[in-house]
């Protein structure tokens, strides 16, 4: 059971009412990797998560986490996952040492409290009632809690929206650790720098359907292939596209000494993430 | 087995730490019916009769205010705020939650009932309760029967800002009515009938006979059993319609 990919969809369903929320998603999520789901909002990214998680029941389709059915909310898996919640609210009345010495509980084989403290950078807050801590300290909460049992799966669904930029990188340092320690995490995000940044694989996830899979430097392959870009004559910024940079940069080439010009700015690159992301999850 | 009530144990602790840390929680659990108990005790003067119906009067209320309308309260609090469905991704199991939670409203319950019999002891001359195990059975089932309502009832919450409205909506009609057919003789029928088919009309009764009159349990089976009859109801809702998460809207 070890040997096996983390989680394993194939074609899940899932809808609310008349609205259909995920239509055939299927993922592969390897053991050991950051895993991202990148989508615009209402892609049904946190549907998926939360049927992974075992929050909603599934209409259609096979999901497999860490060999268990989440569906059945089995005790045993619960044991080896660790959730970070979009909106997950916590006592007020309650420290965060309090806390994670409580969730600690839950668990078999938890973390040293202090650590987790440490990792999450709650150390200065650890014994002050939750009610007094700012937005970003409830959010590292929110990671510290789901790491106290020491998961080896843990669930990140928007984990760094409304953070100002230096709580985002302290986040995403803190995701980097828990992937040196040999977690598989799958997150959900609509930042591309961060899906680029951290996942090891993306999926691009439209409508309730994966529109790309892969990693992100690959993702653009296949897609819109190579693009060169410079700098005509009158100034203005030239871009072209193609499957065969070199015979393009040949013509390009040619015609510009021909007529005794320069390219200016000349550059062959391969769409970022960024631009297949946009280019699929385009509304036309 | 033993871990989910070491759990249970350990939750139960949690809510007695938040309970005290929460003034006005704690507030509205101890003093309110004191107050109420001393400002309408000292209205009826030396009155040995009325006072006599005064007293389980207000027991009986607070058994409901620390049941119903506490967990209505705290169970819509907790569900909008996101606690709910954070524990219920933990694996805690939720026996060993709602063991914690139960046996915390429990204690509260327990705790106002020494106050109200201790104070009808010292002030109100109504002397120890006659019939200390119809006591503890009908402060049992009552809190069985409130609590399960309270938690059946969140369900109709949609939201932490109209909490307050829904419970008082209930709370404030089912004590007057239930004051009202329990001290008046001179009660209409039809208010009679309403009283003595809601679960606080009859929990009033039994703590009366148990803390005053000396009625056995055995001439109240009947109060009993329509308290019974609504914990029964209530906790078959109270589990079916159980929400862990905020509505959807």
């Amino acid at each position: 059971m070890n040997d096996g990919p983390a989680i394993e969809v194939s074609d899940l369903h899932k809808r609310y009412g008349a609205y259909e929320a995920v239509r055939g998603i299927d993922i592969e999520v390897r053991r050991g990797e950051v895993f991202g789901l990148l989508g615009p909002n209402g892609a049904g990214k946190t549907t998926t998560v939360e049927i992974l998680e075992g929050y909603r029941a599934r209409d259609g389709g096979e999901v497999s986490v860490l060999g268990y059915d989440p569906a059945r909310r089995q005790i045993q898996l619960r044991r080896r996952i660790g959730i970070v919640l979009q909106a997950g609210g916590i006592y007020s009345h309650v420290t965060p040492r309090e806390a994670l010495r409580h969730w600690a509980s839950f668990y078999p084989h938890p973390r040293d409290v202090g650590e987790v403290l440490e990792l999450a950078g709650l150390s200065e807050k650890a014994d002050v009632r939750s009610r007094r801590l700012s937005g970003g300290q409830l959010r590292r909460l929110d990671f510290a809690l789901a790491l106290v049992g020491d998961p080896e799966l843990i669930f990140l669904d928007e984990p760094t929206t409304g953070f100002d930029p230096e709580a985002r990188r302290a986040a995403w340092e803190t995701i980097r650790s828990l992937r040196a320690l040999g977690k598989t995490i799958l997150l959900t995000t609509h930042y591309l720098d961060e899906a680029q940044a951290l996942a090891d694989r993306v999926a691009i996830v439209k409508e309730g359907r994966v529109l790309a899979i892969g990693p992100p430097r690959e993702l653009g392959v296949g897609a819109s292939h190579y693009r060169v870009a410079y700098r005509g004559p009158d100034g203005a910024l030239v871009e072209r596209e193609t499957d065969d940079p070199t015979a393009l940069l040949h013509t390009l080439t040619a015609e510009a000494l021909a007529r005794g010009e320069r390219l200016e700015e000349l550059t062959v690159g391969r769409p970022s993430l960024e631009d297949v992301y946009l280019e699929l999850t385009a509304d036309v | 087995m033993s871990d989910a009530i070491a759990l249970s144990w350990r939750q139960y602790r949690l809510e007695r730490r938040m309970f005290w840390r929460n003034p006005s929680a704690a507030f509205f659990n101890f003093v309110l019916p004191l107050v109420i108990l001393a400002g309408a005790g000292a209205a009826l003067g030396g009155n040995q009769h009325q006072l006599d119906r005064l007293v389980p009067m207000i027991a009986g209320m607070s058994v409901m205010s620390t049941t119903f309308t506490a967990l209505a309260y705290n169970i819509v609090f907790l569900r909008e705020r996101g606690v709910l469905k954070r524990i219920r991704g933990t694996p805690l199991p939720t026996i060993s939650y709602f063991g914690g939670v139960a046996a915390n409203a429990v204690t509260n319950t327990a705790m106002q009932i020494a106050i109200v019999v201790l104070a009808g002891r010292v002030f109100f001359g109504i002397g120890w309760p006659q019939q200390w195990g119809a006591l503890v059975v009908f402060v049992l089932v009552g809190v069985v029967c409130f609590a399960a309502l309270g938690v059946a009832f969140a369900h109709a919450i949609p939201n932490f800002e109209s909490t307050a409205a829904y419970v008082n909506a209930v709370f404030l009609p089912v004590v007057a009515v239930s004051f009202y057919a329990f001290d008046s003789s001179s009660a209409p029928g039809f208010v009679r009938t309403i009283a003595d088919a809601l679960p606080l009309k009859p929990l009033i009764d039994g703590l009366s006979g148990a803390m005053v009159t000396g009625a056995s349990l055995a001439s109240n089976l009947d109060a009993l059993a329509v308290i019974a009859l609504w914990g029964a109801f209530g906790l078959c809702f109270a589990v079916r319609g159980f929400s862990w998460e905020q509505h959807r809207t």
